[in-house]
C-alpha cells in the first residue's frame, strides 16, 4: 500500500450547545493518510486541537463499522460524504484530494436539533418506532415453532433488505424536504411483508405516519435523494409500499 | 464452604432449569407494578431483559450511553445465532449444543448454566421469528442454517452478515412497544457512573446525563447490568468506541466479584491494522471461514515478494502455499475454534510469514470456493461446457449472495477486491468471556445486582464459540433473568418506593462529582487517548495472545505506572456541565486502567493454558498434540472470582470449583 | 387530508387528472393543424355542451386550484422542516433538477396560465356571457390564429411549454410512485413513457403555436 498524505482545509460547524448560534470555522490540517477513515482523520484533528489547548469537535460515532448508525455528518453537502453505500465511519480519505476544502456540517432538519457542534438529537426516530415499529408479541417460552409459518424467500429477503436500515438519518439529511419517509417506510415494509407483522399492519402504518408528521419532518416529493444517499441502499420500493399500505389502511379504517 | 454459592439446583442436569423455574417464588401482578427495576445497557441482553420485565409488569428504567437503544454494539454481530433446533436433521440436540459449548469453552464454564443456555436456545428463534426478525430462508420458505467454527453441525441461524443487527432491532422493537405503553422509561445518553448500595443491597445507580452533564440519582429494587464486555482495555479491538467496563467495574468496586478477567477472545478474522492513527479494528465474520481457506506462502522469498508488491498472491501455485490450518488440524481444518485459529495465525506471523508490510496478516482465500460454487451452478443451469470465466462469474455470484456486505465492507476499507485477490486478515480482540461473577440466577455477589450477557462470566468458559454470544445475550434477557429475578423480588414486595434522598445516594453522588472535578480540573498535558493507547500496547504485547510470567509481571508494573501518570498528567478539555466526549472517555479509561491490572493479575494466577488464555509455560511437549495448549485440570479447574480490596493489585481471589458430572473432561482436540 | 401521505396521494391524483386534461387539450388543438372545420366543430361542441361547461369545467378549475394550493402548502411545510439550511448542500449528487424544483416550474406554469386564461378563457366568457354574442360555430380557428400573430406571445408560450415539460418530467412518474405503483418490470417502462409524455405533449403545443404564427404571418 502506498502512503500518500494530503493537506486539507476543514470547514467545521461549531456550536456550543442547543441554544447557541453556531458558525462554520476553518482549520488547516496536514499529513492525512489516504488510508485513514474520515473519522480517524477527525480523531487526528481532535488530538491536535487538544494539544493546542482548544476544545475538540464533538461528533457522534460508536461502532465504526457502518452498522450502529451513530455517525452522521453532512460532508461537502452530502450525507456521509461523497462515497456511496457507506457511513461516515467507512468513508475513506482516498475519496479526497490534496488541497481540498471539506465542509462538515451536522445533519440538518427541524426534527434533528443540534445538541453540540456536529451532534444532533435523533430521538424523533425513536418516537416514531414507539408508535408502532413492533409486533405485539410477549416473550414466552412457547411461542409457536419458528418453522410453523413458512415465508416465501422473496418476501423474507425483501423484509430483510428493508430491515437493514440503521436509523442514521441520512435520508432526512439528504432530502430537500427533510422527509423521513424512507426511514418510516423501511420499518412499515419489513413488517408488512411478513405474516407475523400483517396482523397489525393497518394500525402500524397509520400510527407511525401520524407520529412522523407530528415530529415535523417534511413531505415526500419523490426526488429519490434518500435512496441514493442511504448507506444501506434502502429502496424507494419501500416508500411505494408504505403509500399502498397507507391507502389500504385509511380506506378500510372505520 | 467458599463464600461463593452458585445456587445450581439439585437433580439431573436436564431437569434443573424446569424444576428451578417451577419453584421460583412469583410476584403477584399488582405488586409488580410497585417494583422498580433498573436495566443498564440496551444491547441484546439489556434490551430483551428490559422488554420482558416490562411485559411481566415491573416498572423498568432503562439506560444507554448511546443516543438510542438501537445503537448498542450487539448490532455489529455479523455471523449468526446458535440454536439446537435440528432443522437440518444432522443429529443436533440440546445435549450436543451443550457439549460443544462446554468443550469449546475448554471446560471452564459452569455446566448447569450452559445446559440451560442450550435448552432455551430453541425458544429464542421462535421468539425472534414471532417478532418479525427476517432470518435467512430457503426456497421452501423455511429457516436456513449455516455452520460455524468448532462444531460439526449446522445450527446457526443468520440474516446475511447482519444477524446481530436484526436480533437487536427485534429486542429494540419489543422495548419500543413497552416504551410506547409507558412501562419502560428510557434514558438515552445517560451513563452509569456508580452503583448505590443500601443495607448491602443494590438500590440504585448514579448516572450522568451526557448532554447536560447533570448528575442524577435513580433508585430501584434491583439493578441489572447488561453493559457488555471490556475488550477496549486493549484500545484496539472490534468493540465499539464507547464500549467500556465502567458500570461493571463500579459494581466490582462496590462488592461484586469479577470473574476470570483474563479470558479474552482474540478473533482470527479481522482486517489487519494499517497505521498508528487507527482507532478500531473491523471484524470479518467467522462465517467466512466456511468458504475461505487460510494460508501463507511456504517460502520466505515469496513472503518478501508479496510484501514488496513484486508478486501477487494469486501468482503462487498450490505447492507454494501453506494452508496451515488444514495441515495442522485435518479434522476441523479452517473451522477450528477461534482461539486455535488465532494462535495458529500468530505462530505463522511470528515465524516471519506475515503477508503485509507490518508482517501481521495472513490470507483468507475464496478462489477455490468460487470455483466449486461456479461448477455447481453451471451443473444446475445445465451449462456443461461453461468456460472458466463463466464458472468464476457464477461462483462469484454465489459468494456475493452469501457474504456480499462483508466483501463490500472489506473493499471500502482496504481498497482491494476480495473476489479477485485473497483477503488479508489478522486476529484482534473481540469478546471477553470474563465478567461479573453471577450465580445460577444471574445475581452478582451484591444482592439485587444482576449481570446479563457479555457483562457476566457465566457460559462460555475460556473461549466462546461463534454465534454463541447472541444466543447467550438473548437467553439471559428473554428467558432466564425475567424468571430468576422473581426469586429476589418476591421478598421486596413490602419494601415500598426507595428514596434517593439517603446518605448512601448522597455519598455515591459526591464521590462521582469528585472524580469528575478531578479529571476536568487536572490540567495535565496529555490526552486521554494517549494513555489509552499506552495501556493498549502493554495489554496487547504482554497480555495478548500469548502470556508468560515475566511478561505479566512487567505488565502489572507498567499498568500501575501508566495509571499514576494518567491521574497526574491527563488533560480533559471542556467542562463538566456540557456534552463532553473527552470527559466520558477519561472516566472510562480510568476504569480500564484498574481493570487492566486485575486482568494481568488473573492471567498470572492461572498458570495453565485454556481456551483464549495461553500461557507459554503450559504447552504439550510431545505426542499428537505437541505444541498445543495444555490445560491443567488438577490445579485450575475453577472460576477465579476476584473481590475488590481498595486496589486492583490487592484483590482477593475466591475460587468456585467447577464440577463436570455430565461431560467427561478431555483434552480438546480438533486434529 | 390530515397526514403527509394523504396529501401526497391527493397531489398525485390531481396531477393525474391534469395530465389527462392536457392530453385531451393537446389532441383537440392538434386538429387545428389538419382541418379548420373539424377544429371549429369540436371547439364549438366543447364550448356549448352544458355538461362540459357547467360540470367538467368547474371540476377542472377545482382540480387545478387544488393542485396549486396544495403544492404551495406542501412547499411551505417542507421549508419549515429544515429551519436551518446547509451552508453547502450538494443535492445535485443525488437527485435531478426537475424533481427539486417543482415549485419553480409550477409557478412558471401558473404565470403562463394567467396569460392563457386572459387570451382564451376571459375572451370566451366575454363573448358568451358579457356581450352575449350569438353562437358562431366557425369563429374558433380564426381566433386561435389571431393570438399567434405577435411573436412575443409565441415566444412566451414556447418558454412556458418548456417549463411545463420540466414539470411533467418529474410529475408523471412521481404521481405513480405516490399512489404506490412501483414494479421492477413496469416502473422503468413507465418512466420512459413519462419522459415521452413530458416531451411530446409540450412539444405539440409548441408546434401548434409556431405553426399558426408562421401560417398567419404569410
Amino acid at each position: 500500500m502506498s502512503d500518500k498524505t494530503m493537506n486539507l482545509t476543514l470547514k467545521i460547524w461549531r456550536q456550543k450547545d442547543a441554544k447557541s448560534a453556531g458558525k462554520l470555522e476553518s482549520y488547516p490540517i496536514s499529513g492525512i493518510s489516504e488510508h485513514m477513515s474520515f473519522l480517524e482523520m477527525m480523531d487526528v484533528f481532535n488530538e491536535q486541537q487538544i494539544s493546542a489547548g482548544n476544545e475538540p469537535v464533538a461528533f457522534d460515532h460508536d461502532c465504526r463499522e457502518g452498522i450502529c448508525g451513530s455517525c452522521s455528518l453532512q460532508i461537502n453537502g452530502e450525507a456521509h460524504g461523497p462515497d456511496r453505500r457507506v457511513t461516515t465511519c467507512q468513508l475513506h480519505m482516498r475519496m479526497f484530494k490534496d488541497g481540498d476544502t471539506i465542509t462538515i456540517e451536522p445533519f440538518r432538519a427541524t426534527a434533528f436539533p443540534v445538541i453540540k457542534d456536529l451532534v444532533v438529537d435523533r430521538t424523533s426516530f425513536d418516537r416514531i418506532q414507539h408508535a408502532g415499529g413492533f409486533v405485539s408479541v410477549n416473550t414466552s417460552g412457547n411461542t409457536q415453532d419458528a418453522n410453523s409459518l413458512p415465508v416465501p424467500k422473496v418476501d423474507a429477503d425483501n423484509a430483510f433488505d428493508a430491515a437493514t436500515c440503521i436509523g442514521c438519518g441520512a435520508c432526512v439529511a439528504s432530502c430537500k424536504n427533510a422527509s423521513a419517509m424512507l426511514f418510516v417506510s423501511a420499518k412499515v415494509s419489513q413488517f408488512a411483508l411478513l405474516p407475523q407483522g400483517k396482523v397489525e399492519a393497518k394500525d402500524r402504518v397509520l400510527n407511525m405516519v401520524n407520529q412522523m408528521d407530528l415530529e415535523g419532518f417534511g413531505n415526500c416529493t419523490n426526488t429519490g435523494a434518500c435512496e441514493v444517499e442511504c448507506p444501506k441502499g434502502i429502496s424507494l420500493d419501500n416508500i411505494a409500499r408504505m403509500n399502498r399500505e397507507y391507502m389500504k389502511a385509511a380506506i378500510k379504517k372505520d | 464452604m467458599s463464600v461463593l454459592d452458585s445456587k445450581v439446583p439439585e437433580g439431573p442436569i436436564k431437569d434443573k432449569w424446569t424444576n428451578h423455574k417451577n419453584h421460583i417464588d412469583l410476584v403477584n401482578p399488582a405488586n409488580k407494578r410497585l417494583i422498580d427495576v433498573i436495566v443498564v445497557g440496551t444491547g441484546l441482553a439489556g434490551g430483551s431483559a428490559a422488554a420482558s420485565l416490562a411485559e411481566m409488569g415491573y416498572k423498568v428504567k432503562a439506560f444507554a450511553f448511546q443516543d438510542s437503544p438501537r445503537r448498542a454494539h450487539s448490532i455489529a454481530a455479523q455471523g449468526g445465532i446458535n440454536a439446537a433446533k435440528n432443522y437440518q436433521n444432522d443429529g443436533d440436540s440440546t445435549y450436543r449444543l451443550f457439549y460443544d459449548t462446554v468443550k469449546g469453552g475448554d471446560y471452564r464454564g459452569r455446566e448447569a448454566n450452559v445446559y440451560r443456555l442450550a435448552e432455551v436456545s430453541a425458544n429464542i428463534i421462535d421468539q425472534c421469528v414471532a417478532q418479525g426478525v427476517p432470518f435467512a430462508r430457503d426456497y421452501g420458505g423455511l429457516l436456513d442454517n449455516r455452520s460455524f467454527g468448532g462444531v460439526l453441525v449446522s445450527r446457526t441461524f443468520y440474516a446475511k452478515g447482519q444477524t446481530g443487527q436484526q436480533l437487536l432491532l427485534g429486542a429494540y422493537s419489543a422495548m419500543n412497544r413497552q416504551i410506547g405503553k409507558g412501562k419502560i422509561e428510557m434514558f438515552n445518553r445517560h451513563e452509569m457512573l456508580d452503583l448505590v448500595k443500601v443495607d448491602g443491597k443494590a438500590r440504585g445507580i448514579i448516572v450522568r446525563n451526557l448532554i447536560t452533564g447533570e448528575i442524577e440519582r435513580h433508585s430501584a429494587h434491583a439493578v441489572v447490568l447488561a453493559t457488555g464486555g471490556y475488550g477496549n482495555v486493549f484500545f484496539l479491538s472490534t468493540n465499539a468506541m464507547g464500549s467500556n467496563v465502567s458500570a461493571a467495574w463500579r459494581a466490582h468496586r462496590r462488592g461484586a466479584f469479577f470473574a476470570n478477567p483474563c479470558y479474552t477472545q482474540i478473533h482470527p478474522t479481522c482486517i489487519p491494522r494499517s497505521g498508528d492513527y487507527q482507532s478500531k479494528l473491523t471484524l470479518m465474520s467467522e462465517s467466512l471461514r466456511n468458504d475461505g481457506r487460510i494460508w501463507v506462502p511456504k517460502n520466505k522469498e515469496d513472503v518478501e515478494a508479496i510484501r514488496s508488491g513484486a508478486k501477487k498472491p494469486v501468482q503462487l501455485s498450490e505447492d507454494e502455499r501453506d494452508y496451515y490450518l488444514e495441515r495442522r488440524y485435518p479434522a476441523f481444518g479452517n473451522l477450528v475454534p477461534r482461539d486455535v485459529a488465532s494462535r495458529a495465525a500468530k505462530e505463522r506471523c511470528d515465524a516471519g510469514f506475515g503477508v503485509n508490510q507490518t508482517g501481521e496478516a495472513v490470507f483468507l482465500d475464496f478462489a477455490s470456493a468460487i470455483q466449486r460454487y461456479g461448477k455447481e451452478q453451471a451443473t444446475v443451469l445445465g451449462e456443461k461446457s461453461a468456460s472458466k470465466e463463466r464458472i468464476t462469474e457464477l461462483g462469484a455470484a454465489v459468494i456475493k449472495n452469501k457474504y456480499g456486505n462483508l466483501f463490500q465492507m472489506y473493499n471500502k476499507i482496504v481498497d482491494q477486491d476480495p473476489y479477485t485477490t485473497p483477503m488479508m486478515i489478522y486476529p484482534a480482540v473481540h469478546y471477553t468471556m470474563g465478567g461479573l461473577w453471577v450465580d445460577y440466577n444471574l445475581m452478582t455477589t451484591i444482592p439485587g445486582c444482576y449481570a446479563a450477557g457479555e457483562a457476566n462470566f457465566s457460559d462460555h468458559g475460556a473461549n466462546r464459540l461463534g454465534a454463541s454470544a447472541l444466543m447467550q445475550g438473548l437467553a439471559d434477557g428473554y428467558f432466564v433473568l425475567p424468571y430468576t429475578i422473581g426469586d429476589y423480588l418476591s421478598d421486596e414486595i413490602r419494601t415500598g418506593p426507595i428514596s434517593t434522598e439517603t446518605p448512601e445516594f448522597e455519598a455515591a453522588e459526591k464521590e462521582v462529582r469528585e472524580r469528575i472535578s478531578k479529571l476536568v480540573d487536572n490540567g495535565g498535558s496529555k490526552s486521554v487517548d494517549h494513555f489509552h493507547k499506552e495501556l493498549g500496547k502493554v495489554m496487547w504485547n504482554n497480555v495478548g495472545m500469548a502470556r508468560n510470567e515475566a511478561g505479566l509481571k512487567e505488565a502489572i508494573a507498567k499498568i500501575r505506572s501508566i495509571r499514576e501518570e494518567f491521574w497526574k498528567d491527563v488533560l480533559v478539555p471542556g467542562g463538566a456541565d456540557e456534552l463532553n466526549p473527552e470527559l466520558e472517555k477519561a472516566m472510562r479509561v480510568a476504569d480500564f486502567l484498574e481493570l487492566g491490572e486485575l486482568f494481568a493479575k488473573d492471567a498470572l494466577d492461572r498458570n495453565e493454558s485454556c481456551g483464549g488464555h495461553f500461557r507459554e509455560e503450559s504447552v504439550e511437549l510431545d505426542g499428537e498434540q505437541k505444541g498445543e495448549a495444555k490445560r491443567d485440570d488438577v490445579n485450575y479447574k475453577y472460576v477465579a472470582a476476584w473481590e475488590w480490596n481498595n486496589d486492583p493489585g490487592e484483590a482477593n481471589l475466591h475460587k468456585e470449583e467447577l464440577e463436570f458430572k455430565d461431560i467427561e473432561l478431555k483434552t480438546r482436540s480438533y486434529k | 387530508m390530515k397526514t403527509s401521505i394523504a396529501r401526497k396521494i391527493l397531489m398525485a391524483l390531481s396531477g393525474f387528472f391534469l395530465m389527462f386534461f392536457l392530453l385531451q387539450h393537446v389532441t383537440i388543438n392538434s386538429l387545428s393543424l389538419c382541418s379548420e372545420d373539424t377544429f371549429n366543430s369540436v371547439s364549438h361542441f366543447f364550448g356549448y355542451n352544458p355538461i362540459i361547461q357547467y360540470i367538467l369545467q368547474p371540476v377542472l378549475i377545482f382540480g387545478f386550484l387544488f393542485h396549486l394550493i396544495m403544492g404551495m402548502y406542501l412547499e411551505y411545510q417542507n421549508n419549515k422542516a429544515r429551519n436551518k439550511k446547509y451552508a453547502k448542500h450538494n443535492s445535485a449528487a443525488s437527485s435531478n433538477w426537475m424533481s427539486r424544483n417543482m415549485i419553480i416550474t409550477g409557478i412558471m406554469i401558473l404565470l403562463f396560465l394567467g396569460l392563457h386564461f386572459y387570451d382564451f378563457w376571459v375572451q370566451e366568457m366575454n363573448y358568451k356571457y358579457v356581450e352575449a354574442l350569438p353562437e358562431n360555430p366557425t369563429r374558433y380557428y380564426h381566433e386561435l390564429q389571431l393570438k399567434f400573430v405577435d411573436v412575443w406571445r409565441v415566444a412566451i408560450y414556447v418558454v412556458s411549454f418548456i417549463f411545463l415539460s420540466l414539470h411533467l418530467m418529474h410529475g408523471f412518474q412521481s404521481a405513480f410512485q405516490s399512489v404506490g405503483f412501483r414494479h421492477n418490470k413496469y416502473t422503468p417502462l413507465l418512466k420512459k413513457l413519462g419522459t415521452a409524455y413530458a416531451i411530446l405533449v409540450p412539444l405539440m403545443f409548441i408546434i401548434i403555436a409556431v405553426y399558426h404564427h408562421i401560417s398567419v404571418s404569410h
